[in-house]
């Protein structure tokens, strides 16, 4: 027997963000995405209410969440503001490294303070030359016996203007490539690191979003997570657990948007008539939904797998809701677009600012064609 | 000092309401049930009298069936300490209720109850003030500013117009909080998790020597408001339809 | 069947609910004895209830009725009453029906309905009240004398004030205990009503022509106790601040009554107003798609309409 239903405790938990949501999150996104804003107060709020950092584990004083919790929770707040949602969350990929990777004791001192204090972390994979090619780092970590240097830059880092610290993935020898790297945490006031400045973007405007440099940043050793040549192998092993999160972001937005759409249907009249009367407005919202719970379901699927320690097929069905999720939001959003007409259109209903949003997920953690890559590359595997 | 709130659970205000079909109830079968919005701040301000007062224990009470265990799950998530369910399975009225939790309260040595003003679903507005002439306790309502200090609440009440009173009673004593009171606190993750393993204890009529109570009121004819009618436009000159619009506003639509 | 209206005063002037439920029950053929409690100076409280019907009126009197005591009035009451073998106990639901009741209630060991819309005493005795928010009604009946009810003001019709002196009937008001005293009255004076939170908003749009116009809408807000909204091009046009628009990118308000003066109602506005209890359009162009949506229409110019209507409620307000 498959079992679809919630625990009582998912559900509270479910209930709960989508409070936190309607109250803090829904009144403020617009102004956050007009102005690009980074929202501080709603991240302290966020944080004062537990909705951070939910996989630290309970010996280390967390809540211990699985993937199945934070698939839940992402996909309410997704609902809400992505942009937001994607600031919130981001801190879970910035010290997942140190929680897959490091020793007790540098959990506890790396990541113990995030608990304490409302601070948030960046990771560092993506450089201006290394996207969808992450192997490819240029970043380089010199190995200098007691510490290294590091030199290079980074790009499209989240939240880079705000956080304590990164983690940073660079190379000792770039002819190494995967195996020469280097998983490494660097406080962001390590002298030798600057900031770009916060990118304008066409969406998840609140979303702190910059390029980092950094020259000369000495990292002594200690702060090396894993071994020399770990560093690639720990940047994938964080992608598997936050990739369905992510897509139930995407699950969530579209879910909003939908509902935007459905409500608006029945509002407009045309012809003398609510729209929602007409077969070809039914027709897109029946797609929509069907959608919707097709990307929810590969989410849950996804989040099982993982929680139950399938990891390889876990991380399968992982993209498989990545790619799905986010290509699904992007035309739910387009057809709630639509289904405004020229309202629709204008920054005074929330449906433009949900496709702006969500044409991002097609793209971050993974693109929607690095996805196929990755299932492809699966199926065809002997 | 031994706080207890009382908690009742009720359907979500977005739910679309039917009636039954022996039209002594609404159908329940699609409801989200949602602790009373008016409860929330009396919980919240349990924990802040507590918090106040450095002292004491939150016990949240509800009456009714197996569902409103949930709803007391959700005030230990907020941070209540203790959490009290009174089953009761069948009809229940303002007065059985009240005799249920007056029960609860003694057995519980409560010293001050907090309550909302009143429950979305029945607008009843009176198991306070029932309750408290049934432990012979002063109370007061619609209150929007509380504070307790040595045997005493000062609370300042919503009359009308605008126009407050400042009233002071001693403890123990029963407060129906109104909103404006308080910004209920969110159940945190970690709440949500503790509330999971709370004991929860559990009291019949029978527990609480009421086993032969019945209520002393009887709902029946449940039925929805008429459907509204198509727009009207007035005529007459200028003077006679204002004078109209007034009357209609008054009697027919009765708005003002 | 002996019935019993506990009714309202303050300061002496009789509550016009009182007045409403004695009304109704002449109506049903039934004469309550009508009961009054205070610290004195009610007598010409008790001769209005005569002129609407009462034949007897019980004044119970005690200086320490002087504040509000929910208690003192509990226990006043059912000092006397209790002693009557009441069929029924009605009042009218305000505040201080609504804070007393449930603790007489208690005295007696009854249930009892709060906040009625309708009620019998004729032939048994029942009452209908609102629930779930005035979603849908329900009928109550009692079990156990007496039956205890309070009614809603503003609902029932007063009927012709045609009667007589009552008998008046005096006794000291035994008011036992107080615990819960008031200590301070605090009048907020004329408190600016939040958009969101009003129960009635009557609102501009663009046709106002300048902010300075918009005085009559707050001049007639004022006798409502209504808060005053604006469309977003009337905000635009620069007539009235942000905080004031009612609609998509504005707020979204739900009261009992609005008043859409000078508004198209195009669809960014209704989405803000819809779900208001009543719906009232003033407008020049009979063809304002606002009338759809409006339970009551005045095609007119609002700058005759409006002023008008703040005399009509100016009225009506120094005769409740």
């Amino acid at each position: 027997m498959i079992d679809f239903s919630l625990s009582d405790e998912q559900l509270a938990l479910k209930d709960m963000v989508r409070k936190f949501v309607q109250a803090e999150i829904i009144p403020n996104a617009h102004r956050f995405d007009a102005s690009g804003e980074f929202p501080h107060e709603i991240i302290r709020k966020a944080w004062e209410n537990g909705l951070m950092n939910p996989a630290v584990p309970e010996k280390f004083g967390g809540l211990g969440f699985g993937i199945t919790e934070d698939v839940i929770m992402n996909e309410e707040l997704g609902a809400g503001c992505l942009g937001m949602t994607t600031s919130i969350a981001v801190n879970t990929l910035g010290l997942y490294p140190i929680l897959i990777g490091g020793t007790d004791e540098q959990i506890k001192h790396w990541v113990t303070p995030f608990l304490n204090e409302p601070i948030l972390a960046s990771f560092c994979l993506t450089e201006p030359g290394a996207g969808s090619d992450a192997g490819s780092l240029s970043c380089h970590a010199k190995d200098e016996g007691t510490h290294f240097v590091l030199n290079g830059s980074k790009m499209w880092i989240t939240n880079a203007g705000h956080a304590e610290l990164f983690t940073v993935f660079a190379t000792t020898n770039k002819e190494l490539r995967s195996k020469g790297t280097v998983c490494l945490v660097v406080p962001a006031k390590s002298p030798g690191v600057s900031l770009g400045k916060h990118e304008d973007k066409m969406g998840q405007r609140c979303s702190d979003t910059r390029a980092i440099t950094f020259e000369n940043v000495k990292v002594p050793k200690e702060n090396m997570i894993g071994q020399i040549g770990d560093g690639f192998k720990i940047a994938l092993k964080t992608l598997d657990k936050t990739r369905t999160p992510i897509a139930a972001g995407a699950v969530g937005a579209a879910r909003a948007a939908m509902e935007y759409a459905i409500k608006y249907s029945k509002e407009r009249k045309q012809f003398n008539q609510p729209i929602s009367n007409f077969q070809g407005i039914q027709f897109m919202l029946a797609d929509m939904a069907t959608k919707i719970e097709a990307g929810r379901l590969l989410c849950y699927q996804a989040a099982w797998a993982l929680d139950k320690g399938q990891m390889k097929v876990g991380s399968y069905y992982a993209s498989l809701a990545k790619r799905f999720s986010a290509d699904m939001a992007m035309e739910v959003a387009t057809d709630a677009v639509q289904i405004y007409g020229g309202y629709g259109y204008t920054k005074e209903y929330p449906v433009e600012k949900i496709m702006r949003d969500v044409k991002l997920v097609q793209i971050y953690e993974g693109t929607s064609q690095i996805q196929r890559v990755v299932i492809a590359r699966h199926l065809l595997e002997d | 000092m031994n706080i207890i709130v009382l908690v009742k659970q009720v359907p979500d205000t977005e739910t679309k309401i039917k009636i039954s079909g022996d039209k002594k109830s609404i159908e329940q079968g699609d409801i989200k049930w949602v602790i009373n919005p008016y409860d929330e701040f009396a919980i919240e301000q349990g924990l802040k009298t507590k918090e106040t007062l450095k002292a004491g224990t939150v016990t949240v009470v509800s009456v009714g069936p197996d569902r409103v265990v949930e709803a007391l799950r959700t005030a230990v998530a907020m941070g209540a300490d203790n959490a009290c369910h009174v089953k009761i399975d069948q009809e229940m009225d303002t007065y059985l209720v009240a005799k249920a939790l007056a029960e609860v309260v003694k057995k519980e040595a409560g010293q001050l109850v907090f309550s909302g003003k009143q429950a979305i679903d029945d607008d009843q507005a009176a198991t306070f003030g029932y309750l408290a002439e049934l432990l012979n306790w002063p109370s007061a309502s619609m209150v929007v500013k509380c504070e307790i200090t040595n045997g005493k609440a000062v609370v300042q009440r919503e009359v009308e117009g605008g126009t407050r009173f400042t009233i002071e009673l001693p403890t123990p004593a029963v407060i129906a909080v109104d909103k404006g009171i308080n910004t209920p606190r969110y159940a945190s993750l970690p709440g949500i998790m503790k509330a999971k393993k709370k004991e929860i204890k559990t009291y019949s009529l029978a527990d609480l020597g009421l086993g032969s109570e019945k209520p002393k009121t009887t709902a029946s004819d449940f039925a929805l408001p008429p459907e509204r009618q198509a727009g009207k436009k007035l005529s007459g000159d200028t003077t006679a339809q204002v004078k109209e619009l007034v009357r209609l506003l008054r009697e027919e639509a009765k708005v003002i | 069947m002996s019935i019993y209206l506990i009714a309202e005063h303050k300061e002496g002037k009789l509550k016009r609910v009182s007045l409403e439920i004695l009304s109704e029950c002449i109506r049903q053929g039934v004469e309550p004895t009508c009961v009054l409690a205070g610290d004195g100076n009610m007598d010409s409280a008790a001769q209005e209830l005569g002129k609407y019907g009462a034949k007897k009126v019980v004044v119970l009197e005690n200086a320490e009725l002087k504040n509000y005591s929910n208690e003192g009035l509990a226990n006043a009451f059912h000092a006397y009453l209790s002693k009557q073998s009441p069929t029924a106990i009605i009042t009218g639901a305000s505040w201080v029906g609504k804070d007393m009741l449930p603790r007489l209630a208690a005295k007696f060991q009854v249930g009892l309905a709060a906040d009625c819309t309708e009620f019998k005493v004729s032939g048994g005795i029942s009452a209908r009240r609102p629930v779930f928010a005035g979603k849908c009604s329900q009928s109550l009946s009692f079990s156990g004398n007496p039956a205890i009810f309070s009614v809603r003001p503003n609902v029932l019709a007063l009927g012709e004030p045609k009667g007589s002196a009552p008998q008046i009937e005096k006794a000291s008001a035994e008011v036992g205990q107080i615990r819960a005293k008031v200590t301070e009255v605090l009048s907020s004076g004329e408190k600016k009503v939040d958009l969101t939170e009003a129960d009635i908003i009557i609102s501009g749009g663009r046709s106002l022509k300048s902010a300075d116009n918009f005085k009559i809408l707050f001049d007639c807000a004022s006798v409502m106790g209504a808060a005053v909204g604006a469309s977003r091009a009337a905000v635009d046009a620069g007539y009235a601040p942000h905080d004031m628009q009612v609609g998509q990118t504005g707020k979204t308000v739900s009261p009992k009554l609005y008043i859409a003066c000078g508004i198209s109602g195009a669809i960014q506005h209704l989405a803000g107003m819809r779900t208001s209890k009543v719906i009232v359009a003033i407008n020049k162009d009979p063809e304002a798609p606002i009338f759809q949506k409006a339970d009551y229409g005045i095609v007119a110019d609002l700058f005759e309409v409006v002023p008008l209507l703040t005399e009509e409620l100016k009225k009506l307000k120094a005769h409740s």
